[in-house]
Formats: C-alpha cells, structure tokens, sequence
C-alpha cells in the first residue's frame, strides 16, 4: 500500500472531499435549482410535480412583498457593515498603538465574534427587555428615554439586530484591519517624517490604502454573511414586528417550511444563492490581492 | 522639543488605552450579565430595575437539568423530607422534581455530531490540502475556488433539497445524516487551512525522507503530519466551534433523537413562563467551552476567520 505512485495518491487524496461536495452541495444545488421550475410541495409527496417554467421567477420579482425583504436586508446589511467598519477601523488604529496590556484586552474584545447567532440572539432578547433588561437600563442612565422596547417597537427593532450584529462582528473587522496596520513597514513613516508630510497627510497617504486591501476583504466578508443572516434574527425578532425585520433568508425559510411552497421557495433560493455566488467571486479576487501583497 | 515628542506619544497611548479598555468593558458586559443572571432567582431576574447584586441561587441550573411539576400543599406535606439540596430548593417554591430535563441529551448530541463531523471534516482536508499544496492538479485554482464557494451558500438555499434527500435516505434527524452534513459544510474551511500550514513545511524535509528510503506514504504520514500538528488542531478547532454553534441545518433536520443544543436552548424559556435563569445556565454551560477554545486559538484566529487569507 505505501508503494503508491504520486498520481494515485493524489487522486485518492483529493477524490473523496469532491466527491462529498458534489453529493451535499452540488447535487442539492441542482436538484433546487430544478424544483425552482416546478410547483413541487414537499409536504404532498404524491402529488404529480408540474413544470411551471419561469412562473415562480416571475411571481417572484414582481412581487413588492419579496422586494420589500430585499430592502430591508440590503439596510441591515448595509447599516451594520458601516458601524463595523467605522468602529473596527478606530479600535484597530488605537490598539495598534500597543500600550500596555493590549493583548488582554483584543481577547476580551474578540470574545463575541466566536459565539453562536442563534445563542446570541436568544439572550440578547433577556437584554432587550424594556423593563428589567439591562440595555434599557444603560441607555437611561446616560438620556431619560425611558423603557426601551428594542424588540417589539417598530422603529427600534432594526436597530436592535444591528446592534447585536454590530457587538458581534465589530471584533471581525478589528482584527482584519490590525494585521493590514501591522504589515506596514515602519520606514515608511520615518521617510515620510523626513519629508515633512503631517500626522494626517500620513494617515491618509499611507495608512488608508496600505490598510484598504484587508478593510475590503473584512467588508465583503461581513456582507456575504449578513446576506445569508438567518440565526441572530430569528432568536431575537424572528422577522417582527410585523414583518420590519423580516430579512430575506427568514421569509424564505417560511415559505419553504411553513407554507412548504417548496417550487417557489426553491426560485428565492436560486436568486439568492446567484447573489452571493457573485459576492463570493469578488471575495477571492480581494484575497488573492491580499496575498499577493 | 524631545521630551514634549515623547510626553505627546505617552498621551496617545494612554488616550488609546483607555478607549479600548472602554469598549472592552462594554463589549463584556453582555456576557457578564447572562453568567451573572444563571445564578440569580427568578423574581430576581426580571427585577426592575435590573439587579446588579442578588442572592446566589442555583435554580437556573436545577430548573435546567429537570422537569417538574405543581402540586397542591396537602400533597407537599406528605411527602418524605427531601433527600438533596437541588430537591430541598425546588419544594420551596411547591414543586416537585419529575425527571431529569432533555437539555443534558442535546448537549451530548452537540459534543457527538462536533466531534464527529470535526474529525471527518480534518481528516478529509488534510488528504486534500497535502495534495494540492504538493502535487501538480488541473484547474487547481478553479477546483479550491468551487471547494471554497459551497461555503458560501446559503444553508437554507440547500436545504431544501437536503431536507427531501434525508427523507428519501432516512437520515432526517440521525447522527450520521448531521455528522455528513457539517463535515461538507467544514471540509472547505479545513482544506483552505490546512492548505496554508502545509504550504508552510518545505518540501525538502520530505525530499530527504524519500531519499532515505521512505516512500511517499510514509513521508507525509512519518514527517509532514507531525510538522502540521499545531495547524491541524487550530483547523480542528475552527471547525468544531462551527459544528457546536450551527442553527439553521439543525433547526430544520432534526427535531428530537440528533437535535443540537441551538435550537433547544430558546425552548427553555417556554417550559417554566418567563425562566430567565434557567435560559442563561444553558447559555452558559454551552458558551463555556467556546469561550475557552478562543483564548486557546487567539495566535491563529485570524487565519481561521479569512480562510487563510491573512495569516499575519
């Protein structure tokens, strides 16, 4: 058996992870993007399947409803990444200053990002609570708002999953961003130092686009995530109130499994999937231009 | 001029300090307050306002391992006296202890299909990293970047189609269909990893392996295996803080015997009204060990969170 040549070991090695990809990704992806053409329910299985043609895509993208969650998942989105980067960025700059005891305070920092979104999201809506929550709390001890119903108000509610996304994501962008600082070579502070050119001019000559790459790669990152978001905001709005956070992924989840349309389901699916497919492409260009760097 | 340059630097740095030492503080305070609230009572959970310093009580915990049950005085009083402590605290409140609760089974089910699905997923990768990174392969670029895209899918973009081959296969709600499951959806970060710490050993120490006599096998077996440990535990631990943290495949394949603690743990609080205590002692018991795993992984956190990508 250790007599194997190169070319079979190569092939043995590599063989069965495409082989498990192909069975339970790329065969489930097919197969949806098949029912996507049908008006399958999955909840009949002995119904005859019809072939629909682009009646779902049709019924899909012209419906305000299916729009409306795509608004309202390109502003969670969009909302959110902001904060991250802003905050992100600033903690970065500060700690890249390495003053004492840094490190103990990154890990402290880092800790929400490795949680799990649907934990986070259940015990963020004990922390949500207008009464004996603690968030109203804080926010009272600094401005007289009085109780803050973050989950059930309408306005307050997409704020309140930004927040939590923010609190957990911030650490993502932080850390990303601190190795683009670290990988600036000194010297070309002292040249610049040498040449005059300001604290400011410096940041944004030197410091912005050496950063740029890496801030980019947390960006795309966080958005192909935060498209995709389901967890979080199940636990914690589960879409409502009314439907104000209803992102994408949870109306689809429901007309798949509530409502099982599974045909017109599998059609949302595609659409999405085609998005973050799109994303996902630009996402290894950035990386293969931070690693080439 | 000198001394005021490096009195100014000493201000910056503690200005800096003491931001992030401001949003550390802020960013724990969550954390803090769930640990803080699995040992508080009930009534003193949802007091208003919040209750920084409360009595210490392990209701959560106990309301979290059992079921119980209501019963009337007259039937408390004839009853025995209680033979432990977590006994003697819930007949307090004129209940009785029924059995033990199902939180113990999903835990055990998220350690099983964790460990499970982690090893699979690394044992996988590493064959396929090791190949790529020393084998020349066709389309090697195109074939890591469809392995890397199924990543990205959206787990309820598939999941249909999962759902109806699991039912055709009659893996809905078992071990194996999980452990399948998200050794697929980890086998893409394990081999972007692994990739990039095997990249890392150079070729000539199995170059002079083979030259002492030891076949290919052998080499990568006897030499690049232990040279990748600690990049294989770091894989492994990524992708087990996946598999333990994973929702929305769980919440829709399984339902009792495979079911992960995720899903389960917002079901506590619908079993005894509004038990707070009892929702954070779960939460804390699953959150523990990420937390741990973390401070172990801090040095390559930012390889595992980039794919690779940046590894600083």
């Amino acid at each position: 058996m250790f007599e194997m040549t190169d070319r079979k070991i190569k092939w043995l090695f590599i063989s069965p992870t495409i082989l498990l990809l192909l069975a339970i990704n790329i065969f489930p992806l097919i197969w949806t993007i098949y029912l996507s053409f049908t008006n399958y329910r999955a909840n009949r299985p002995g119904r005859p399947i019809d072939w629909v043609g682009l009646d779902n895509y049709r019924k899909l993208l012209t419906d305000s409803d299916v729009w409306g969650y795509l608004q309202t998942t390109a502003h969670f989105v969009s909302v959110s990444i902001i904060l991250q980067t802003i905050l992100g960025f600033g903690l970065a700059l500060l700690l890249n200053k390495n003053f004492k005891g840094h490190s103990f305070w990154t890990t402290i920092i880092l800790l929400p990002m490795m949680l799990s979104p649907a934990v986070v999201g259940t015990f963020w809506t004990y922390l949500f609570q207008p009464q004996s929550g603690i968030f109203s709390y804080f926010i009272n001890f600094f401005a007289n708002v009085g109780p803050l119903n973050m989950i059930g108000d309408v306005h307050l509610a997409p704020w309140a999953i930004i927040i939590v996304d923010t609190w957990m994501w911030v650490p993502y962008v932080m850390l990303i961003c601190l190795a683009g600082l670290r990988s600036i070579p000194g010297s070309i502070y002292e040249a610049a130092e040498v040449d005059r050119a300001s604290k400011w001019r410096q940041f944004w000559s030197i410091t912005v686009p050496m950063v740029l790459p890496f801030l980019m790669l947390a960006i795309l990152f966080r958005a192909i995530e935060n498209f995709k978001m389901f967890d979080m905001v199940v636990q914690l709005t589960s879409g409502g109130p009314g439907s104000i956070t209803e992102l994408a992924s949870i109306n689809l989840k429901r007309e798949a499994f509530e409502k099982w349309k599974t045909g017109y389901s599998s059609a949302f699916a595609v659409i999405l999937f085609v998005t973050v497919f799109g994303a996902a492409n630009m996402y290894v260009k950035a990386m293969n231009t931070v690693k080439n760097r | 001029m000198n001394n005021n340059i490096k009195t100014s630097i000493n201000y910056g740095k503690w200005a800096s300090g003491i931001i992030v030492i401001l949003y550390a503080l802020i960013t724990i305070i969550p954390l803090l307050w769930i640990f803080m609230t699995s040992v508080k009572s009930q009534s003193d959970s949802i007091a208003y306002p919040p209750k920084v310093f409360s009595e210490f009580k392990l209701d959560g915990y106990v309301n979290l391992f059992t079921t119980q049950s209501r019963q009337t005085p007259e039937y408390m009083e004839s009853l025995s006296p209680p033979e432990t402590w977590y006994e003697e605290s819930v007949r307090e409140r004129n209940m009785i202890i029924t059995g033990p609760s199902r939180y113990g089974g999903r835990y055990l089910n998220s350690l099983v299909i964790g460990f499970g699905s982690t090893f699979l997923a690394v044992f996988l990768g590493v064959l396929t990293a090791y190949a790529f990174s020393r084998f020349k392969v066709p389309l090697k670029d195109d074939i890591l970047f469809f392995i890397l895209s199924t990543r990205m899918m959206p787990p309820i973009a598939i999941s249909i189609p999962i759902f109806l081959m699991f039912r055709q296969l009659g893996l809905s709600d078992t071990y194996a269909g999980m452990i399948l499951l998200y050794t697929a959806v980890n086998v893409s970060l394990s081999v972007w990893l692994l990739k990039g710490f095997i990249d890392e050993i150079p070729r000539e120490y199995e170059d002079a392996a083979m030259i002492d006599g030891y076949t290919r096998l052998h080499a990568f077996f006897k030499v690049v295996l232990p040279q990748a440990a600690t990049g294989i535990a770091s894989t492994a631990i990524f992708c087990l803080i996946f598999a333990w943290n994973e929702y929305a495949f769980a919440l829709l394949l399984t339902s009792g015997e495979a079911q992960t603690a995720p899903p389960f743990i917002p079901t506590i609080i619908g079993e005894g009204g509004l038990d707070w205590p009892a929702v954070a002692a779960g939460t804390t018991l699953f959150l523990i060990p990420i937390l741990v795993f973390t401070i172990f992984l801090r040095k390559h956190l930012l390889r595992g969170i980039t794919f690779g990508a940046v590894r600083k």
